[in-house]
């Protein structure tokens, strides 16, 4: 018990191995939803239930947590997660993407490449890659039974017959090990090669829809696209105003009323290591 | 520079919640709103908070409304967010309504019945003016009067229709039935699962799913056979003991609404029920969980299922208002990451569009 006088994790232990039952459910069929029976948990739906759950299942008093919020530490909701896991386990936090053993994200995939024995946990608001085109779930239940993804790729067919591209650029789906369609969360399209045969664990939490699901390591994870038209992430076009990264995912921030912008990395570690190296550097 | 004031710092945080604090009290001036208080004189705010929290407990309800400034939405997610952390013992063995200790009984399908019908304290009957002498602190009102308590059973109008063999029977089970909270929702799902989520669910969206009904989404023709309200017993049985105890009383709101049912293939015509129950003196919304219940039965009487009310997807996925004031609310998390992908993307199609 911590002082607050909650379980350490805030769940009971009942509920954290009910979870990681799905969990492990989740990572033997790579892709699928796993029904579970989530709990309410004090912060709102729709603010990262699915992912506190996850992370409260699977964190330990060794581990160290960072969580990420549109790839920033110093988001809100991101602050409140954290000095959530903070007071209910007790656990070290860090912004460091290479020092954390887990990290819990809205939004995004950081920049460096993650390893072997780290986590990543995403926040998932619909967990339903279909749900656009068919907002049945026992409809969709079945069309992932049958691997029956023809809609969706009508869907991309009539995006490029309309505008030439595939009209999404976020929550771009993807086809995980070859076989179950799945969103990826709302990452923009720019991070999904990321999640391709990623070495670290994937685990997908949503607390609304009740679903979990996983990656599990070095698993292939193929954005939909065509041989004529294949997949191209986007991004900003410019060098971070910060670090000067061509490579990075940027955010733009409007400067002034009179149209001026400024583009900086959306992943604050990436970017303030990046400065640090620079400046040591000179 | 205003990079930095994009992002959210925890000390604004922590100044939010403490400018927060200052508006809950109010002006000091004021003496604060006791728990006694709320639960005494906004009771009916009181048992909506309960049965939405779906936890029964007055002061921790009352509470919650104190905490939550009086937002019952949010008080009902601060009772949910507490409820989900208690251990779970056991279950309760079902709650005897026909034993019920009545305090209002009323049916609108027979003028007379075994028992009589008691109006209890209602708003019913009372002219919507507003009392300018409550403004003035009302004081205390005179105690209303009392007849003495009528020791004859009330039985319920349902089965009074059953036993001439027009309401159409409900079949018994002894299945356990699925626990809503623990396990996640799944279709087509049964009518005990059905009956949990809507005696959680949102007043107001059902209030609005059953009026659709009355308004030909749905073709029903309801009549109020009978609603009750009162206090049952509580009983616990546990295994070691192998007799159920009691372990108090709740008040509940029970609604029985009697349906035209044509007939089908397989059964003669019929009345068919609707069936609402929840925490607390809570009427309307008891009433239009009848008529919702009634409405999801659609599928399996064999009723074409049309509208949104007959719709088990749509009613289940959408009546808890804590899932759905978190997702809605959602929206004003930061979403720029996603919102660059999408001013790339249409600057991009633009770009096209005009070089075409």
């Amino acid at each position: 018990m911590t002082a607050l006088g909650y379980n350490f994790g805030y769940l009971d232990e009942n509920t954290k191995r009910m979870i990681r039952r799905a969990l492990l459910k989740a990572v033997a069929i790579p892709g699928h939803q796993v029904p579970f029976g989530a709990r309410e948990m004090p912060l709102p739906y729709g603010w990262g239930t699915g992912g506190i759950a996850v992370t409260a299942s699977v964190i330990g008093a060794d581990d160290r947590l960072k969580v990420i919020d549109q790839g920033a530490d110093d988001t809100t909701n991101a602050v409140s997660i954290r000095r959530f896991f903070a007071k209910v386990a007790g656990v070290e936090t860090t912004e460091r993407t290479g020092e954390a053993t887990i990290i819990q994200t809205r939004h995004r995939i950081p920049e460096i490449a993650l390893r072997e024995g780290q986590v990543l946990v995403y926040q998932v608001p619909m967990p339903e890659p279909l749900f656009r085109l068919e907002p049945r779930v026992s409809e969709t239940k079945r069309m992932h039974a049958l691997a029956d993804y023809g809609l969706m790729h009508v869907k991309l067919y009539e995006d490029i017959a309309r505008h030439g591209h595939v009209a999404i650029s976020y929550n771009y789906p993807v086809l995980v090990g070859g076989r179950y369609l799945m969103s990826p969360s709302p990452i923009p399209a720019f991070d999904n090669p990321k999640m391709d045969r990623m070495p670290a664990l994937q685990l997908f939490g949503a607390g609304r829809e009740k679903r979990i699901y996983a990656v599990p390591p070095y698993t292939s994870v193929r954005s939909l696209d065509f041989e004529d038209h294949p997949f191209r992430p986007v991004r900003a076009d410019a060098p971070c105003a910060l670090c000067g990264s061509r490579e990075s995912y940027l955010d733009e921030v409007v400067v002034d009323d009179r149209g001026g912008r400024m583009f900086v990395c959306s992943d604050t570690d990436y970017c303030s290591t990046r400065q640090a190296t620079r400046e040591a550097a000179e | 520079m205003a990079y930095v004031a994009v992002k959210g710092g925890e000390r604004a945080i922590e100044a939010a919640h403490a400018w927060l604090a200052e508006e809950r009290r109010g002006d000091p001036v004021l003496p604060e709103l006791s728990l006694a208080q709320i639960e005494a004189q906004l009771g009916l705010a009181v048992d909506r908070v309960m049965a939405e929290g779906a936890c029964h407990d007055r002061g921790l309800a009352a509470l919650a409304i104190k905490q939550a400034r009086g937002d019952l939405i949010e008080a009902a997610f601060l009772l949910r967010a507490y409820r989900t952390t208690l251990p779970r013992f056991g279950a309760s063995l079902p709650v005897e309504t026909d034993a019920m200790r009545i305090r209002r009984r009323i049916s609108a399908t027979y003028k007379e019945l075994p028992g009589g019908q008691v109006l209890g304290p209602t708003f019913d009957y009372t002219h919507r003016l507003l009392d300018f002498a409550l403004a003035a602190e009302g004081g205390v009102p005179e105690p209303a009067p009392e007849a003495p308590a009528d020791e004859a059973p009330m039985p319920r109008v349902t089965a009074l229709l059953a036993q001439e063999g027009l309401m159409a029977p409900e079949l018994p089970s002894e299945a356990e039935p699925r626990d809503l909270t623990r396990e996640p929702l799944n279709f087509p799902a049964e009518r005990p699962l059905r009956l949990q989520a809507l005696a959680r669910g949102d007043e107001g969206f059902l209030l609005s799913l059953g009026y659709s009904t009355q308004r030909g989404y749905g073709n029903a023709h309801p009549f109020v056979g009978e609603i009750r309200m009162g206090a049952v017993t509580v009983e616990f049985e546990p295994p070691e003991l192998g007799f159920p105890i009691e372990l108090g009383e709740v008040t509940v709101t029970e609604c029985q609404m009697v349906n035209q049912f044509a007939g089908s293939k397989t059964e003669p015509p019929q009345f068919t029920r609707g069936y609402g129950l929840v925490f607390g003196q809570g009427e309307r919304k008891a009433m239009a969980m009848a008529l919702v219940d009634r409405a999801l039965r659609a599928e399996e009487l064999g009723e074409p299922v049309e509208a949104p009310a007959q719709d088990q997807e749509f009613v289940l996925y959408h009546c808890d208002n804590v899932e759905a004031t978190g997702f809605v609310e959602h929206l004003k998390l930061p979403h720029y990451v996603d919102f660059q992908s999408e001013l790339e993307k249409i600057r991009l199609l633009r770009r096209e569009a005009d070089g075409e």
